[in-house]
């Protein structure tokens, strides 16, 4: 079936020649910029944002000369593998330093390095008043090298190298803002949780090397039928962990809302476009071990299900710009899990929505954060209003992004997420039905989230006219400058284009093939495909009326309205998962820890203090005999070895 | 004089050399008493010729050659079979090593510290080079009597480092600190006599000689194996230290000078690690085997309880007397999941745990220094202050927590992943630990460095110790980010951090040989499978 074309395509694996055989460059020139950024000190104020969007240009260009001379090469001869160098050999353990250079990795390099360059160029911009700005971009640049070593990375070592560095970027640019308490504890928070996820993927590494004695790619996945089906089943369920903390799908959905405390091109870039994507990509690069655990799949998939609904709920209530698209990245992500956990009919529509989502959400981040530049950095949305004459471009972008986000054709998302909701119908039994109607039921309220913000921030009565920021400033909304809005242009334009271009006669999934196996389409659908479309664009048009019904038509009051009514409440509140995580880990470690700290001072050391006060009296006696004990055996041990090391030399050389 | 031992390889000058320069160097430096300038600078220089004569001894190691290099032997109690003799396999060279890398790193750090009223930096510092020459020795042995005596040695010049030149309650740290040791090792010699009697019984005659021993015991029956094993154990355990023979080791930490603790932290309590490998794994293979779930626990039970309790910790020098506790759970898990992989990776472990908790000791030490206090709750904010500083504490905090692309992870993963195979609970266990390793060490970062200027260590303040204040309430403290001096004394353990983080092949190319013929003497081949 599938899973052995699958795993005859895995060994025809070619050593990387010409323009992939120097491919390691990809990843050397925003590392060294990094390096520079970051050792280099004060001397690099004047030029180092130069130096930051140079590097990561330099590596989407070589990026784009890899894809054109891997198109020019057949079908079977684009999977390629690169050995840079020994990185941990110990026995039968030998972990290279090695890149696999495939459609699926090169789909990704462009992506980061695309986005990630535009949005580069954004922050010189954003970041401009930020005296320390030649720092962040060398985190920026820290961030661009993992992410590009974790996609292009040869093992799930060196997966799992790109995978903690993209983390350790994302640590520190959410907590850029060190003033602010709440960034450093979302840092905090967001690493965590990650590594919550990341055990996960470890104990999979182990299991891997304990049964296959290899980690790398192409001899895992050629041979997969060592594996007892138990063992697959586990690998399967501990990398969907560590992708669940990677790209903050349930239960560890919580840490990525609060990273939005991050300067915003972070949000846009590592919190929207690639790092959080992170996950699906890992699922998609271990296809063939997915393509043996049918329930490993089913379970990817519920967790698509449910993180896109739950997603999509709380968007629904936020007032926080950043929040709601935060909330809208959790739910777009479910979309891709649940399309990859749907095997060979949703692997190249994961990757096909992910690439979409990049640009759209990306540049929609970049929309946000030039609103946010002219509102004084305020992020709440009921002080906005009316914007859309003020800022004419940043709202026709963001515009763009918004039809792209909420599928209407023939913006991106459209062809992207309708093939995933259509690919979910298609699934058998009960599960077409429960997937298919997830799906549906997100598109609506996608289109009514998103709405609620257009309306709410560009829309309406200028609320900001009467109000003043919390610093005491007026509030003077501007155009951003040409070096921020014209990425967001070129965004703009992806979220036109991209999703026609993918699909159209099957582009994208074709390029993909060598990687994911070929894009198989299901016989039977719970409703007939041609009808899909329809439902599709009916509930999105169903959400925007919505959101005009409940935000558009009246004025937005500037005060949170309270109380409300439960499910808003329960919204508002993250669907309690923070709360969750409170009761269930938070509180009783640190009940545990006290307790511990406790006992290991009063009991496990006050039991051995008190064995010997036991011998010699009281303990404050003990300790002064003890003192003095100790210090003149210690005297004359001391004295006694010296009159042994004399006497002996004495003996030696007398 | 000195003959060279039958399984040498030549260079027994050079590990002579390692064992004198130290020695003679504290004593040339003890003379040096009045002027403390001179003094600094004559022990620096004697630190450096050993490092760079461990470097030489480094390069003229050969990991396929045999297993003692550079090995010599002197008689020194005929009747008893007691020689002083010495050589290095690729353990004791890595730990030699991480000794001889970290002395010059702490005398040049503690360059301008002040030191009691009464003391002077020449017998300070003729102790730190005593340290070393006698830690050097232990890990040199290769005769049963001779480490006991080196092992025992050990705790004086310790002793009065602590006892001596420490903290408010110094006495009490040292006389916990001398009695857990000293108690671990007379029980040791009780067991290093029974493997002597064990020896006279077998040969007719008995001996002390390490390889000699390793031949008999190990094949005597399991119960005299499990009598020696334990004996060795629980000197070794409290060493290194193992839950629940911890608890001096927060106390010493805690009152130590912060280059004490270095030393204390980073190289003396890796003797106990050293000792398991060296001992008790060829001498008592089926005790080891036999009684491996007693050690698995304590070690796993280490890694949680360690995490924890540097959570819950609120002095920053006790906080890293927990973390390094829960690290020795990981070198131990290593060591007794009876693997390549793992083997390599405790011992790899061992000298990179040197390396980055030696940082990270040192970065902490630079902010007491700074602010006065080793009360967490006293700072806050510092990066806006020191931004170098906090660089450096992040990079040596990162390492601590095993992050890819620092050494500590190449231990760490080679520890889990040789683990895994033969013992997978224990190993699953300890994963969960790499969690609330983020945790303390990103939670310190953050109450430390985070936020506003804040906390009486860094603002002139009246109030009690811990007062959080908002920063207008007093005037910031003069306080300046890393001297020339300071990023020279980190510098190397930077480098080190990072290149053994990426490039650890030459590390792991030392280890591995000697670690197959631990395991081989287990009767274990290339494990992992």
């Amino acid at each position: 079936m599938s899973s052995t074309f699958l795993l005859a395509k895995a060994q025809e694996v070619q050593e990387a020649s010409g323009a992939a055989g120097s491919a390691w460059l990809l990843i050397a020139f925003p590392l060294l910029g990094a390096a520079v950024l970051l050792f280099g000190g004060k001397a690099t104020n004047a030029w180092g944002h130069l130096l930051g969007c140079a590097t990561v240009i330099a590596s989407f260009v070589y990026g784009a000369i890899l894809f054109f001379a891997s198109t020019g090469l057949p079908e079977e001869e684009r999977v390629q593998n690169l050995h840079v160098f020994d990185w941990i050999p110990v026995g039968q353990l030998q972990v290279d330093f090695g890149l696999r250079i495939d459609p699926l990795s090169i789909s990704f390099v462009l992506l980061i390095t695309g986005v990630g360059a535009l949005i580069h160029i954004y922050s010189i911009g954003y970041m401009a008043d930020d005296p320390d700005r030649r720092r962040f971009f060398g985190y920026f640049n820290l961030f661009v090298a993992a992410m590009l070593i974790l996609v292009l990375g040869n093992s799930f070592v060196s997966l799992y190298l790109g995978w903690e560095g993209v983390g350790l970027a994302s640590y520190l640019l959410i907590g850029w803002y060190t003033n602010r308490p709440s960034a450093a504890t979302a840092a905090k928070k967001a690493f965590l949780m990650n590594r919550v996820g990341d055990v996960g993927l470890a104990i999979a590494i182990f299991i891997l090397f304990a049964e296959l004695g290899t980690t790398q790619y192409t001899e895992v996945f050629a041979n997969l039928d060592q594996l007892s089906p138990a063992s697959i089943t586990a690998i399967t369920i501990l990398l969907l962990l560590g992708a669940c903390g990677k790209s903050g799908q349930v239960p560890l959905q919580a840490w990525l809302p609060d990273a939005m405390e991050g300067p915003t091109p972070v949000s846009a870039l590592i919190h929207a476009a690639t790092m959080v994507t992170a996950g699906v990509y890992l699922v998609a690069r271990a296809n063939p071990i997915y393509m043996m655990s049918e329930d490993g799949r089913l379970v990817v998939t519920l967790v698509g299900a449910v993180t896109l609904l739950v997603g999509s709920i709380i968007g629904c209530a936020y007032d926080d710009i950043k929040k709601v698209l935060a909330y809208s990245t959790v739910s777009q992500i479910g979309y891709m899990m649940l399309a990859v956990g749907l095997g060979p009919f949703g692997f190249a529509l994961g990757i096909m929505h992910l690439l979409t989502h990049g640009f759209f959400k990306a540049g929609l981040f970049l929309g946000a954060g030039s609103v946010m530049h002219a509102m004084n950095d305020d992020v709440d949305m009921r002080r906005y209003g009316g914007l859309w004459r003020v800022m004419p471009i940043t709202f026709a972008t963001f515009g763009l992004g918004y039809l792209a986000l909420i599928g209407i054709p023939p913006f991106s998302g459209f062809f992207s997420k309708d093939a995933i909701i259509e690919a979910a119908f298609g699934a058998e039994g009960w599960r077409g039905w429960v997937f298919g109607g997830a799906a549906l039921l997100g598109a609506f309220l996608t289109a009514f989230y998103m709405t609620r913000l257009m309306f709410m921030t560009f829309f309406g009565k200028k609320r900001w006219e009467e109000l003043k920021s919390e610093d005491g400033r007026d509030y003077h909304p501007h155009e951003a400058k040409p070096v921020m809005w014209v990425p967001m242009a070129v965004l703009a334009i992806g979220s036109i284009g991209a999703g026609w271009f993918f699909s159209s006669g099957e582009r994208l999934a074709a390029w993909l093939s060598p990687t994911l196996g070929e894009l198989q389409e299901a016989e039977h659908t719970a409703i007939p495909h041609s009808l899909v479309p329809i439902l599709t664009v009916v509930l999105s048009v169903l959400g925007v009326l919505l959101a005009w019904l409940v935000v558009g038509r009246r004025d937005v009051p500037v005060v949170k309205p309270e109380p409300v009514s439960f499910p808003v409440r329960a919204a508002r509140r993250d669907l309690y998962g923070n709360a969750l995580n409170e009761a269930l880990v938070a509180r009783p470690g640190t009940w545990l820890t006290r307790a511990l700290v406790y006992v290991d001072n009063k009991g496990v050391d006050g039991l051995v203090n008190g064995i010997a006060a036991g011998f010699g009296g009281s303990s404050g006696r003990l300790r002064r005999m003890q003192t003095g004990f100790v210090r003149s055996y210690a005297a004359s041990m001391l004295a006694g070895s010296i009159l042994v090391l004399i006497a002996f030399l004495a003996v030696r050389y007398a | 004089m000195l003959e060279p031992a039958s399984s040498s390889s030549g260079g027994a000058a050079l590990l002579v050399a390692l064992l004198l320069i130290p020695l003679v160097g504290a004593i040339v430096v003890a003379f040096l008493r009045d002027n403390d300038r001179l003094a600094k600078q004559v022990a620096l220089g004697f630190s450096i010729v050993e490092f760079v004569v461990m470097v030489i001894s480094w390069i003229s190691y050969d990991p396929s050659g045999a297993r003692m290099q550079q090995a010599f032997s002197v008689d020194w109690i005929p009747t008893l079979g007691v020689h002083l003799s010495f050589g290095i396999d690729g353990i004791a060279l890595v730990m030699i090593a991480a000794l001889a890398l970290l002395v010059p790193v702490i005398i040049g750090a503690g360059w301008t510290d002040k030191l009691p009223a009464d003391r002077s930096a020449g017998a300070f510092l003729s102790l730190i080079l005593l340290q070393q020459a006698i830690t050097v020795g232990a890990f040199a042995a290769t005769d049963v009597f001779v480490f006991y005596v080196l092992f025992e040695v050990m705790l004086i010049p310790m002793y009065f480092l602590i006892g001596q030149y420490g903290g408010a309650r110094r006495q009490y740290a040292a006389v916990k600190f001398f009695l857990y040791s000293f108690l671990g090792g007379m029980i040791m010699l009780a067991s290093a006599i029974g493997a002597y009697v064990q020896a006279a019984d077998t040969l007719g005659e008995g001996t002390f000689d390490w390889a000699t021993l390793v031949q008999v015991v190990s094949n005597a029956p399991l119960e005299n194996q499990i009598w020696i094993f334990l004996g060795f154990f629980l000197a070794f355990a409290v060493k290194a230290p193992l839950v629940p023979l911890h608890t001096w080791l927060p106390d010493a930490a805690a009152e130590a000078p912060i280059t004490v603790s270095v030393i204390l932290i980073g190289v003396l309590d890796k003797v106990g690690t050293f000792g398991f490998l060296r001992y008790l794994l060829p001498m008592t293979p089926d005790a080891s085997k036999t009684l491996a779930p007693l050690v698995l626990i304590m070690g796993v039970a280490g890694v949680i309880y360690g995490a924890l309790l540097a959570t819950g910790q609120r002095d920053m020098k006790r906080l890293l007397a927990y973390v390094s506790i829960a690290h020795f759970g990981f070198i131990a898990l290593g060591i007794f999941a009876f693997s390549a992989q793992s083997e390599t990776g405790a011992v790899s472990y061992m000298l990179n745990h040197s390396i980055s908790t030696g940082m990270l000791i040192l970065v902490v030490g630079m902010v007491i220094a700074r602010g006065g206090s080793s009360l967490i709750a006293d700072y806050g904010g510092l990066a806006k202050i020191t931004p170098a500083l906090a660089g450096v504490f992040l990079v040596a905090g990162l390492a601590s927590l095993s992050l890819p692309g620092t050494n500590s992870f190449i231990s760490e993963f080679l520890v889990l992943v040789g683990s895994y195979g033969n013992e997978p609970v224990y190993t699953i266990i300890a994963t969960v630990g790499m969690i609330f390793a983020a945790l303390y060490i990103l939670w310190l970062y953050q109450r430390i460095f985070h936020g506003p200027v804040r906390g009486n260590a860094l603002v002139d303040v009246t109030g009690g110790p811990g007062t959080a204040i908002a920063p207008e309430v007093g005037a910031r403290k003069a306080i300046l980010d890393l001297s020339g001096r300071e990023k020279l004394v980190l510098a190397p353990l930077l480098v080190l951090v990072l290149g053994i983080g990426f490039y650890p092949k030459p590390v792991l190319d030392v280890i591995t040989p000697t670690v197959d013929a631990t395991l081989s003497s287990v009767g274990i081949s290339d494990g992992g499978n």
